[in-house]
């Protein structure tokens, strides 16, 4: 924790949790997807569900996923650019098992036909943990530069993978595997020291049986939309 | 800087806990000390910023429950008369009104209690002509002493109660406000010690959950116990109770807090049958 944790964050109001932790997750889910998402379909548990109206969390959640930022003025009139940007969003009340009070189910596609569910929490102070994607397990905070990788679950990809990144000269400083059944769709989440290029992803993505590749700059850092 | 003993260890080497502050910071950055300084003049500006967006009579949020009060209190002849207590409310008004209309705003420490140190730190620059420089080292003052309560207790409305957010934004700004106004960092402690005394047992028990009612009118509430507790200690009024102390005394009365009074939106003004009637 430093002083700018205390003096800041400069952010769009009137809830750390509800607005700026709501406007992350939704900036992240537009990464995990990649491109310009068409249609997202949402859901909201505990206070998320009791306050949202009040709290502005469904614009931040729109506002993040159009790649506004938590400090961008035009939050708080998200639904309006959503209309026209193309963006289709409908939001229900979730009924979840055991989720942290503030928590956010959604199903988001992309013009090319992409689709991905997701579940994540605003665990305070706009702190957000991305923490399944298509129903594979994961803990991603966004606080390191991350790659996030789907592919088929087969022997030696995580070799191939980790190969890739140490020949751009990464180091890996976590990494989290997970997978729905032997054989079938599996994820990798790596945080890394050190950015990303566009020949990296390239690369990644250009393996076999790799069926995507996002990449989450950390906070304060911009990457180019195109290579995420 | 982990505590308000070792804060004023440091200000003893720098001159203030301001410079500390900023000095720690580019340490941990591995920047000069310009370049900390230069990020705090964006938040001041933004604060400031803040100020002006919250004065808009127009101004109103998503539930039509809160917004262009602040314009009243600096509209009126009231503005004037109460001095720079009335611009110090009036201005902590315009910013917590303006967070809670999705205005642009600086957590100080949090987004609830954002309007206490932007309202006393400009009421200030008002009334006594201080530079912006000396506002931004102010800044770091309220941040390192924000840092020891939030590393020693906390500054969650729901761990702590509303004592942790505005009670420590009210102390962040007491010993700002101190510093400032040329006092050491021994009386700077004092007025943070000050500040969260009188502020102990505050309870977070905001309406339907939302951070408008109280949270607006505490950090009015915030700003009045930072001037109050930074001209005690200007005076050389010392606090019987070192800071360290109050703060590890704050949290252990945010413990005992029963859940309904800490951010549940369940008790307190939430629970009051005029609020419930309404929701």
């Amino acid at each position: 924790m430093d002083m700018f944790d205390i003096i800041g964050p400069v952010m769009i109001g009137p809830s750390s949790s509800h607005t700026a932790g709501a406007a992350r997750i939704g900036k992240i889910a537009r990464l995990l997807l990649g491109g310009e998402p068409v249609e997202a379909n949402i859901g909201l548990w505990g206070s998320f569900q009791k306050t949202y109206r009040g709290h502005g969390t469904d614009r931040a959640l729109i506002g993040g996923l159009l790649g506004m930022e938590v400090d961008d003025v035009h939050l708080r009139d998200s639904q309006a650019f959503a209309r026209q940007a193309g963006l289709n969003v409908t939001f229900y009340n979730a009924k979840l098992r055991n989720a942290h009070p503030n928590t956010v189910v959604m199903e988001i596609a992309n013009a090319e036909g992409r689709r991905i569910r997701l579940q994540a929490a605003s665990v305070g102070g706009g702190e957000i943990v991305i923490q399944s994607v298509d129903g594979l397990d994961t803990d991603i905070s966004g606080h390191a530069n991350t790659l996030v990788l789907t592919y088929r679950d087969t022997s030696g990809m995580i070799a191939r993978i980790s190969g890739q990144v140490a020949e751009s000269r990464l180091n890996i400083a976590t990494m989290r595997v997970s997978r729905c059944a032997a054989g079938g769709e599996a994820m990798v989440t790596l945080e890394i020291d050190g950015v990303a290029d566009a020949a990296l992803i390239a690369r990644l993505s250009a393996l076999k049986d790799v069926y995507h590749v996002s990449y989450l700059a950390a906070r304060g850092e911009t990457v180019p939309e195109t290579l995420c | 800087m982990q505590t308000m003993a070792e804060v004023l260890e440091e200000a003893r080497t720098c001159g203030s806990i301001g410079k500390a502050a900023a000095r720690w910071q580019a340490e941990q950055d591995g920047v000069p000390t310009e370049h900390v300084l230069e990020r705090m003049r964006a938040s001041l500006a933004v604060m400031r910023q803040s100020i002006q967006d919250g004065l808009s009579p127009e101004l109103r949020s998503v539930s039509g429950r809160v917004g262009g009060q602040a314009a009243k209190m600096a509209a009126t002849q009231n503005a004037g008369r109460f001095g720079l207590l009335g611009r110090a409310c009036a201005y902590a008004l315009a910013v917590a009104e303006s967070n809670a209309c999705m205005g642009k705003i600086v957590a100080a420490p949090t987004a609830g209690s954002c309007g206490i140190l932007p309202g006393v730190l400009f009421a200030a620059q008002e009334s006594e002509g201080f530079s912006d420089e000396a506002l931004v080292y102010a800044l770091f003052t309220a941040a390192a002493v924000g840092r020891v309560i939030a590393l020693q207790a906390t500054i969650s409305g729901a761990e702590g109660g509303c004592q942790a957010e505005c009670g420590s934004a009210a102390g962040m700004a007491a010993a700002a406000l101190c510093e400032l106004y040329g006092g050491t960092p021994k009386q700077a402690a004092d007025a943070c010690a000050f500040a969260l005394m009188n502020s102990l047992g505050l309870v977070c028990d905001p309406v339907n959950g939302l951070v408008e009612i109280p949270c607006v009118f505490r950090n009015v509430g915030g700003a009045s116990q930072a001037l109050a507790a930074a001209q005690m200690a200007l005076s050389g009024v010392s606090c019987p109770i070192p800071c360290d102390e109050m703060i590890a005394t704050m949290k252990d009365i945010g413990d005992t807090l029963p859940q309904s009074l800490r951010e549940t939106g369940d008790g307190g003004c939430a629970a009051c049958a005029s609020m419930c009637s309404r929701s």
